[in-house]
């Protein structure tokens, strides 16, 4: 007999859900029990599991697509089964609100534990394998999060991101300790619903040293949804870029006039430019974010990344405060930090908990390229080289230095307008320096 | 140790055919047609004689219960095929004599254990034909409430202490029974029934062991219905004077014609005397015969049909009500009415286990420990 | 409170149920006379009689059923098994009689009985003569199987036994007659079965021990506190009906446990807890439910292997390391 699946209820205020992955893919062969997607619901991405055997037969939604709770997602059958008066009863009928779903938790009520906290619990169960070797097997196996029943649930009552985390049981089980550790090294990252609907969030301190401050706001139900979607089109950060071309020559003026002042410590080009994406981001508070689980968190400073290739890779230390420093003292920090990162100097707070992110390659002759965000931070900026160019100013051809700058944005936090009048002024600024005493 | 009438010749053939290779092969009588006869015609003489001292009411009574469960019975074959009984059926046609005879040797407050073959023996005890049958039915009007079914009714009220469905496991538990009305002091008997199988178990060993050694009121009374299941007597036993084995105990013992309520009768008074007495064990070997198969899913194909026919000769109702009517005891009339009587409380019965609801859903999880 | 041995806690409860009701008897082999094969029913005898004290022959499915049908006529029978190793004879009359009369009677006939005797683990005296068998008893709904672990609990748990409608099976550790404890003095002291025992408190890891395993885990939990981890000993003392809330609040606070056993793993009684826990608890689990039970083996007679086939601290000290995930 065939077996409807149907989307679960995987959490007590879920209504509908996003099938975020097949685990199994048409004509697999199918145990009761077995994980069989994944599922995306208001709270978690969720292991939905088999409830009868067989087949795979026909899978009736896609990956990314929703479905209300209790609708036929998916047919498990004989292979030989005739399933087609499934296949149209499914096409005309929606579930109404009442149809039952089929029950993914314990329905004994009394005994269960409650049942958000029974949501984070089936992410993964934790296989109680009497053999090591066994439970090693599974953690290696397609990405699988093994986690304790415990961890799974702290961590969907902390809004910890599971899969951000390394477990330090064996075979990289998440147990008790990691999360605790979690919630010890972040900052409490999870608005309580009660506390999310206050509406001035205090400022929170960093448990980096010196990092920026910060005050975490809510996320609202469009901003989680966007976040989410966006997640299941492109990797965890949904990336969009934004390009512009900036004319440099008053900046290079600029530079030139500096550096003949001070002939002993010069300033570079990209010095100037981290300044001024300091000041912008100061003035476009929304990109100096950074999406967390359930808030977006919004930084007090200025605190850029600089991107610094070392031998074997590449760092990215950071100049804190960059919109309150000097250009000056901004050069000399950024020597002194690419100098100690070289030698591998660096303490883990000098590159840890950037707010923004400046990559330039320039030097290697780069017009244009697109950098990839560095994880919490929002954006990053890649600069090209400046180059001499023909451009027509007031009807004729002239020649001027542009450079191309691209800003990665994380989609969840950053929308295309958002980013667009952060390049603007960055770029007005660069194109006009004596702005940035404006 | 007293021992009567002892069997006359040493079952059959034993020699002629080794093992149960032999037996399955064909199938022949186990009895001496003319050896049944004789039989026959001197266990009608003697029930004559006992008639006389019985007197007519009780005579009745007992010729009433032994059509009552007769008829009763036939009752439960035709509900069993209509598949208002369920589970093992096991009848009680062709041995009335034992139970009817037996029971009407005790008193009411007296104990009465036995096997699963037992519907005959908790009507003998006086629980109630619709109690019994609704028991059979699986209904709350049942005398276990629907909870034992065909082999363990049980009525508290009439110490009827149950069908047991464990071949001997009701012998060590009459001898407790027992044991208990000495410990109490009260002279009180049980009366413990089993079958000629039940004797091969370690249980029946232990017990009449016990029972002598600790001198307990228990009257054992095997029913010799030649046949364990399909298994013929001679092919499982080894000594096949079921009475003989008292001796390795030191019990007192007889052996009775189970055709014969009133030779059944009077044998059991006389181990209650001993038991209310000196709180003394008895066994007793009661020979008889099942009409029908073991159980109701029995194919019958281990003896033949000219071996029940002729054993149906020497039926103990037949006996017993021609002697009766040869004794002048009763009429053709009186018999009629006493039939009359019989197929009204039988089809009240049907009708009351019909009738009766079924165990409610919440009584699956009652009755499982006494403090609940 | 006075200092007494279990066997003497034992014998004190008989003497002081068989003086309470004269409906108690006691029963079995060497009882009476011989003054008891491990001597629990000393002096018994000489007190009560041999109406009331009882030496049987040696035929357990006998006196067993003897037993069942008395109770039926409302005695209240304490049949002794020699050790537990020869209830295995009287099986039929434990489970088929004593534990399903009052369901297959309807309610009729309810059996105040007690199976007592030593069992689990002897000493050397190989396959047959030592093994834990409750798993066999706690099986069957009708039954009630209780394991005492000090002499207090030996004596409180055995009077409420005696004085407990139904039957009991009540197996007493045949390496823990010797061991001494306090037993409170007051005249009618009695333990409720079905009721736990926190034997020492914790909050990291929660182990469930019965019978001779208990002093093993709380050796192993003094081991443990050295090492840094808190322990909490749960001693259902009744195996049915089981404490199962007791266990399962413990497993809340610890996150994690260890049954300890000396019976085989297989079908037996931590598989039962475990899967409670499992049932009841699941999101309170940092780690899988460990066993340490005996060898899945019959129990061997050289002194080596029999120590080896018994669950040893060091097995429960490197188990709650695992689930602490300490290795």
């Amino acid at each position: 007999m065939a077996t409807q699946v149907v989307m679960p209820k995987l959490s007590p205020t879920m209504e509908e859900g996003q099938l975020s992955r097949w685990l199994k893919q048409e004509g697999d062969k199918v145990a009761m029990g077995e994980p069989l997607a994944e599922i995306d619901t208001d709270k978690a991405t969720m292991e939905m599991q088999a409830l009868g055997s067989g087949v795979l037969r026909k899978i009736l939604i896609q990956e990314g697509e929703s479905a209300p709770l209790g609708q036929l997602i998916a047919v498990i059958g004989e292979p030989d089964e005739d399933i087609s008066a499934l296949l149209s009863q499914a096409g005309s009928a929606q579930p109404s609100a009442e149809s039952k779903p089929a029950p993914a938790q314990t329905e004994e009520a009394e005994t269960a534990p409650p049942s958000d906290n029974g949501a984070g619990a089936t992410v993964a169960a934790a296989q109680p394998a009497e053999d090591k070797s066994q439970a090693e097997d599974k953690s290696q196996d397609g990405g699988r999060l093994v986690v304790s029943p415990l961890a799974a649930r702290m961590a969907a009552d902390a809004g910890i991101n599971l899969r951000s985390l390394r477990g330090s049981g064996p075979g990289g089980r998440i147990v008790k300790r990691d999360i605790e550790e979690a919630l010890k090294s972040a900052p409490q990252p999870a608005a309580r619903p009660a506390e999310a609907r206050s509406p001035q969030q205090p400022t929170q301190l960093p448990e980096i040293q010196g990092a920026s401050a910060y005050r975490d706001e809510p996320m609202s139900e469009m901003r989680r949804v966007i976040a989410r979607r966006l997640v299941t089109s492109i990797g965890p950060i949904p990336h969009f870029f934004l390009t512009t071309e900036i004319e440099m020559d008053r900046a290079a003026e600029a530079r030139r006039q500096i550096n003949e002042a001070n002939p002993d410590s010069k300033i570079s080009l990209n010095d100037l430019i981290i300044k001024v994406a300091a000041l912008s981001l100061l003035q476009h508070p929304q990109v100096n974010a950074s999406f967390q689980e359930k808030a977006i968190r919004y930084y007090e400073s200025a605190d850029i990344g600089v991107a610094v290739a070392i031998e074997d890779g590449l760092i990215t230390p950071i100049v804190r405060n960059a919109d309150k420093k000097g250009v000056r003292q901004i050069a000399s920090e950024v020597r002194e930090l690419a100098e100690r990162a070289r030698n591998r100097k660096l303490r883990p707070e000098e590159y840890t908990g950037a707010t923004f992110s400046v990559s330039n390659l320039g030097m290697f002759g780069i017009d244009e390229f697109t950098a990839v965000i560095n994880p919490p931070e929002a954006a990053i900026l890649a600069v090209g080289a400046m180059t001499p160019k023909p451009v027509v100013r007031d009807g004729e051809i002239v020649v001027r230095q542009l450079m191309r700058v691209t800003m990665s944005c994380d989609h969840r936090v950053i929308d295309g307008a958002t980013g667009a009048r952060f390049l603007q002024t960055f770029k007005q600024m660069l194109e006009n320096p004596l702005l940035m005493i404006a | 140790m007293s021992k009567q009438a002892a069997p006359t010749k040493s079952r059959v053939k034993a020699e002629e055919q080794p093992g149960a290779a032999a037996a399955v092969e064909e199938v022949t009588d186990h009895i001496d047609p003319a050896q049944l006869d004789e039989e026959h015609a001197k266990q009608k003489e003697e029930q004559k004689n006992r008639i006389e001292a019985v007197d007519r009411e009780t005579l009745l009574k007992l010729l009433y219960q032994m059509i009552l469960i007769r008829r009763f019975e036939e009752k439960c074959a035709e509900s069993y095929s209509l598949g208002k009984i369920g589970g093992f059926c096991h009848l009680y046609i062709g041995q009335e004599a034992v139970a009817v005879g037996a029971i009407s040797a005790i008193r009411q407050d007296d104990y009465v254990i036995t096997s699963y073959r037992e519907h005959g023996h908790a009507i003998a005890k006086g629980v109630s034909a619709d109690e019994v049958m609704a028991e059979l039915y699986g209904k709350s009007g049942g005398c276990s409430s629907g909870k034992g079914g065909s082999m363990h009714l049980f009525d508290a009220d009439v110490n009827f202490m149950g069908g047991h469905g464990i071949v001997g496991g009701q012998i060590p538990l009459g001898t407790g029974i027992a044991f208990g009305s000495k410990y109490k002091g009260t002279d009180q008997v049980t009366l413990c029934f089993f079958g000629e199988a039940a004797v091969n178990q370690g249980a029946f060993h232990e017990s009449l062991n016990m029972a002598q050694l600790w001198k307990l009121p228990c009257i054992y009374i095997c029913e010799n219905n030649q046949y364990g299941m399909g298994t013929s007597l001679d092919r499982a036993m080894s000594l096949q004077d079921v009475s003989q084995k008292a001796c390795a105990y030191e019990l007192s013992s007889e052996f009775v014609d189970g055709m014969d309520v009133l030779a059944v009768r009077e044998a059991v008074q006389r181990g209650v005397e001993r038991a209310r007495k000196d709180y003394l064990p008895t066994l007793l070997e009661i020979r008889t015969y099942r009409f029908m198969g073991h159980s109701m899913s029995d194919p019958g194909n281990y003896r033949t049909r000219a071996e029940i026919e002729k054993y149906q000769q020497r039926d103990p109702i037949k006996l017993f009500t021609a002697s009766l009517l040869e004794n002048g005891v009763i009429d053709q009339a009186a018999l009629d009415e006493i039939e009359g009587r019989v197929r009204e409380e039988v089809e009240h019965s049907a009708r009351f286990a019909d009738e009766s609801p079924l165990p409610d859903p919440k009584e699956l999880y009652t009755h499982i420990y006494a403090d609940e | 409170m006075a200092m007494m041995t279990m066997r003497e806690a034992l014998n004190q409860a008989l003497r002081e149920e068989l003086e309470r009701d004269e409906n108690v008897f006691l029963m079995g082999e060497e009882v009476a006379a011989y003054q008891g094969a491990y001597k629990v029913t000393k002096g018994l005898l000489d007190e009560f009689g041999d109406k009331r004290v009882i030496d049987t022959p040696i035929t357990e499915l006998g006196f067993a059923g003897l037993g069942v049908g008395a109770a039926m006529v409302g005695l209240r029978p304490i049949i002794e098994f020699m050790t537990f190793n020869f209830s295995i004879l009287a099986t039929d009359q434990i489970i088929n009689s004593a534990a399903k009369m009052l369901y297959m009677s309807g309610g009729q006939f309810k059996i105040p009985i007690v199976f007592r005797g030593p069992g689990g683990s002897a000493y050397q005296v190989s396959s047959q003569h030592s093994q834990a068998i409750e798993s066999w008893y706690a099986y069957f709904p009708g039954l009630k199987v209780v394991m005492p672990s000090t002499p207090a609990d030996a004596k409180g748990l055995l009077k409420s036994a005696i004085r407990d409608d139904n039957p009991v099976v009540f197996i007493e550790q045949e390496r823990m007659y010797g061991n001494k404890g306090e037993v409170p003095d007051e005249a009618d002291f009695t333990i409720p079965l079905g009721v736990a025992d926190v034997k020492r408190e914790g909050k990291d890891a929660t182990i469930v021990a019965r019978s001779l395993m208990v002093p093993v885990a709380l050796k192993a939990a003094e081991e443990l506190e050295k090492q840094g981890v808190s322990c909490e000993v749960i001693d259902p003392r009744t195996i049915r009906p089981l404490d199962v809330e007791t266990i399962i609040s413990s497993v809340k606070k610890t996150n994690r446990v260890v049954i300890a056993e000396e019976s085989h793993p297989f079908c037996g009684v931590a598989a039962e807890i475990s899967a409670e826990i499992n049932e009841r608890a699941f999101d309170y689990l940092d780690a899988p439910v460990r066993r340490v039970s005996g060898a899945d083996v019959p129990m061997p007679y050289a002194k080596n292997l029999e120590d080896l086939a018994i669950p040893s601290v060091e097995q429960v000290v490197k188990a709650v390391r695992e689930v602490a995930y300490l290795d």
